[in-house]
């Protein structure tokens, strides 16, 4: 077998198009980013690469918001930034400059939940933890998305206002995979923390 | 302590706070994101860098070169270990596969380098320089081609067992079924990737990893590192899912251990998602032929099961016939397993092994044979269940109720619904319900914990047992809060560290019974120590209200513990019940599915499933394990299936975009029912495990509802639309 293109299979899988340039430019190829997170400033200098995942576990320590793939594939990384939720792990950290971040951390602390952290444990809409950052990240965003009346695959009539349904919850929420399985039990929270906002 | 006889009463069926639905002690650390995962350990003292890990790009064969020149001088870069550098190490012994080292490759992505450097992205586009040259070799890849040089394995996995005359009652069976299944390979898919952090202390090695079996882990990685075993201290508080895929020591802990020590500071390495499910291991794809002859009555005269698998030379076999030694009554009876060796990367252990692929063919093949029958598939397995080991009728189940499983499940599923295949449609979908039996062993494992009583009279347990999402932390608290006669806000639980009693782990379903049971141990010996403290006779001292009484007399606990405390430490240990009693747990799993009749395409309606497993230590999470374990049976019958590339030998589909695990669409709410039972021969607890149950049987049910809505038997699982297209009614 050829060599170097058994080598870069091995990396290629992973990273297609890595160029050997772009290591080369490290150092001149940093920025300095404000991050706002959880409504507190954080002043840093990043190597461009850096998303804001990494950013918020590597460089802040906000280690509540997980990475499960680093490939937008699992939805653990969720966040919410401006209102909107997105993948961590899929944007860079410095695009976010002035932009508002909150993660799991922002949300409640023990003995002091936010409603939907409170409506996880109580339904058990968790088993090894490990999505469940995300999870409730993304059910939060789910409630303002059906109130903005954004459809989704889900929606049956678009002129209709959205509803708050267990299949809309359950299309909205399928970004975010749970291997324990907690499904079930995390849209009957995701209702009950929603009855209990409105 | 020695379980060697049926528990009676004991502190337990107080069931003051054991069996009370009580949410996780550990809820609002995961649901704020305060729970630390192994790769999120920060110590400002403890400068850590970053490894990153690169696999091999053949699938079998020799590294003969690693030009590590390009990335040495990339930026950031403070050191890179190469499988060349470290030369061959000794594998762990239960790993099949070399985690790292040699020049050997013997499987796709197999570790072969770890680039340290600054920062992660620093380490990950060095780890792409490398300049990797192989001598490839050629390999078997391909199971249904391999099967015919498959071999017996070891004896230890009774491979073969005949009970009867199976050939002839099978030649005479007035009605038979003989049926080839297969089920494909499976990836764990544990949503936290394996990850380590390493730290050398001088000879002392202190790693933070994710891993379900401290003292397995501990041991294997001992030895491959060429340690001592007690220089080496795990933590593994909690862990982000294993399935099965975090049992055995894995190549981040290596990477992580070598890496740290080449370049003197603390090194954190990851799998990278894509990584995982060729650099690890998977459930085997099985081959399995079923043939079943009974009378015209329904009872089962022949019943055999034959099952091929592969793995890497030094693995064994997926052990797909074992629940079909027990499952149904029947005179005549044999199985057989054979073992063809693959190059694939290595097989072995994901929930419940063995039962889940066994049984995916199995109830599948007793569907086929109540519908021969002209029989309802719930009254068939009733006239086929038994009390006693078939094989050894001189033999009792401890404790089974597979049928009173079936009849609850069909009362509450509304299962007098079901008609005849293909009979129910509904608004362009065909509708059809399915059934299964669960069937998985109880097993147990010897397992000790410590238990402190502190001044201020809170009960501390300490034991390596880990909390892998099952419930650990909590049903253990609950056994110490009821042993110890207090609330379980008055119980702190430490879990997955070295430092700590060797407990069962998780896996095998056997972890909640298991630990509990050494926890139980231990508060036994804690009470009899806090009673000869206080001059009480321990035994007619009571442990309740937050002290202990005797007679007329109550003293608090705080006071009891006196400014030192009081230390209590024991590990269970198993008699031979499990031998004289054959051990199992018992259920029925009830499904609905919608098939699309253009498409094919299925969706689940309705799931259920009754289960039996002694008694149920915490409904709550119990019921989450059953629930967790009936997505992932959706996931095995409807779209899971490691795709192998059969000319090159490696997973392609190996992320989470292409493996594709069932998600929030796909499930439906999901009903559970527990059977009221205690076992007390499995243990003081009279419980028995759960988690891999609610497997058992899942994928099955879901076939056999989807033959029950379109008329169309699979055999083949993943029961995918394009496997029903051609064979659907004709859309009017």
């Amino acid at each position: 077998m050829a060599a170097t293109a058994a080598a870069s299979l091995a990396v290629g899988a992973d990273n297609p198009t890595r160029a050997e340039p772009n290591a080369k430019m490290d150092g001149q190829n940093r920025t300095r980013v404000t991050l706002s997170v959880n409504g507190k400033n954080h002043d840093l200098d990043l190597d461009n690469r850096t998303t804001l995942l990494d950013a918020l576990r590597e460089h802040l320590h906000l280690t509540g918001t997980k990475k499960g793939c680093d490939h937008g594939q699992c939805g653990a990384c969720t966040v919410i930034v401006d209102g909107r939720r997105i993948n961590a792990c899929l944007t860079l950290a410095i695009m976010h400059e002035e932009e508002a971040v909150t993660t799991i951390e922002g949300l409640g602390q023990p003995g002091n939940l936010h409603p939907m952290q409170a409506a996880f444990v109580r339904h058990d809409g968790f088993q090894c933890g490990y999505c469940t950052p995300g999870q409730i990240c993304s059910s939060l965003a789910v409630l303002e998305e059906i109130k903005a009346n954004i459809p989704s695959h889900a929606t049956g009539d678009l002129a209709a206002a959205a509803s708050l349904t267990p299949e809309e919850i359950r299309e909205r929420m399928s970004g975010n995979i749970c291997r324990c399985g907690a499904y079930s039990n995390i849209v009957d929270a995701i209702l009950d923390a929603a009855g209990t906002r409105a | 302590m020695q379980f060697d006889k049926p528990a009676t009463t004991n502190p337990i069926d107080q069931m003051k706070v054991v069996g009370r639905p009580i949410h996780r002690i550990d809820g609002e650390l995961k649901t704020t994101g305060r729970a630390m995962y192994a790769y999120e350990w920060h110590d400002p003292q403890m400068p850590y860098v970053y490894g990153y890990p690169v696999g091999a790009a053949i699938a079998k064969g020799h590294v003969t070169a690693i030009d590590t020149s390009a990335a040495q001088t990339s930026p950031g870069v403070l050191g890179i270990v190469t499988t060349l550098d470290v030369g061959d190490l000794t594998k762990g012994k239960l790993n099949t596969a070399k985690l790292f080292g040699g020049s050997e490759v013997q499987h796709y992505h197999q570790a072969i380098a770890v680039v340290v450097a600054e920062t992660f992205e620093q380490a990950r586009a060095a780890a792409s320089l490398l300049k990797i040259d192989y001598v490839a070799e050629p390999g078997v890849f391909d199971l249904k081609q391999a099967m015919i040089n498959a071999v017996k394995p070891d004896e230890a996995s009774e491979p073969d067992t005949a009970i009867g005359d199976f050939d002839n009652a099978f030649k005479n069976a007035a009605v038979t079924v003989d049926e080839t299944y297969t089920t494909p390979d499976q990836s764990h898919s544990m949503m936290e990737p394996h990850a380590s952090i390493a730290a050398w202390d001088g000879e002392d090695l202190t790693v933070w990893t994710s891993s379900q079996m401290i003292d397995w882990w501990r041991t294997d990685l001992a030895i491959t590192l060429g340690i001592d075993k007690q220089k080496v201290h795990l933590m593994s508080p909690f862990i982000g899912g294993g399935f099965g895929g975090k049992l055995f020591l894995r190549a981040d802990a290596v990477l992580a251990a070598f890496a740290a020590k080449s370049v003197g500071r603390p090194v954190k390495v990851a799998l990278p998602r894509p990584m995982i499910p060729n650099n690890t291991t998977h459930r085997p794809a099985t081959i399995q032929r079923i043939r079943i002859g009974a009378g015209q009555d329904g009872k089962i005269s022949a019943i055999g099961h034959e099952s091929w698998s592969g793995d890497l030379p030094g693995g064994g076999p997926e052990t797909a016939v074992m629940q079909t030694r027990l499952l149904y009554a029947g005179s005549n009876r044999m199985t057989a397993m054979r073992l063809a060796t693959l190059d694939l990367p290595e097989g072995n252990a994901m929930r419940a092994p063995g039962e889940a692929p066994g049984l995916m063919a199995l109830e599948i093949a007793i569907d086929e044979m109540a519908e021969k029958l002209g029989m309802d598939p719930i009254e068939f397995r009733i006239l086929n269940d038994t009390q006693v080991d078939p094989e050894n009728p001189e033999r009792p189940f401890s404790y089974r109720d597979l049928s009173g499983c079936l009849k609850l499940g069909a009362e509450r599923f509304g299962w007098a619904e079901r008609g005849r295949p293909a009979t129910r449609q509904q608004d362009g979908w065909l509708i059809g319900m399915g059934v299964a039996a669960a069937f998985r062993n109880n097993l147990v494992m010897p397992s000790g914990a410590r238990v402190r009583l502190g001044p201020d009279g809170i009960v501390t347990v300490e034991t390596d047992m880990t909390d892998i999402g099952t419930g650990s932390y909590t049903i253990i608290a609950q056994t110490a809060a009821e042993m110890m006669g207090v609330g379980i806000d008055k119980v702190a639980v430490q879990l997955g560290d070295s430092r700590f009693p060797v407990s069962a782990g998780s896996g095998g379903q056997f972890g909640a019974n298991s630990a509990t049971s050494g926890v139980y141990a231990a508060c036994v010996k804690l009470r009899e120590a806090v009673a000869a403290k206080l001059g009480f006779n321990s035994v007619d001292v009571i442990f309740e209200e937050g002290g202990v009484r005797s007679g007329n007399r109550f003293v608090s606990l705080a006071e009891a513990a006196g400014p030192d405390g009081v230390v209590g430490e024991d590990t269970m240990e198993w008699g031979d019940l499990t031998n004289t009693h054959q051990q199992s747990t018992f259920g029925g799993h009830f499904v609905e599915v919608a098939v699309d009749i253009a498409t094919g395409e299925t969706r689940i309606r309705r799931m259920l499933a009754v289960c039996a497993a002694g008694r149920i230590l915490n409904p709550i999470t119990a019921r989450s394990q059953v629930i967790g374990a009936m997505t992932m049976g959706a996931g095995g019958a409807l779209s899971e299936e490691l795709a192998v590339d059969t000319r090159l030998g490696f997973f392609v589909n190996h992320d989470l975009a292409s493996y594709e695990v069932p998600v929030h669409a796909d499930i439906p709410h999901q009903e559970v029912i527990f059977m009221d039972e205690l076992d007390p021969y499995s243990s003081p607890m009279k419980a028995k495990g759960i988690g891999e149950l609610g497997l058992c049987g899942v994928s099955a049910a879901i076939a056999n509802a989807i033959y029950n809505a379109t008329g169309v038997r699979l055999r083949h699982y993943p029961m995918t639309l394009d496997k029903l297209i051609g064979y659907l009614p004709e859309v009017a």
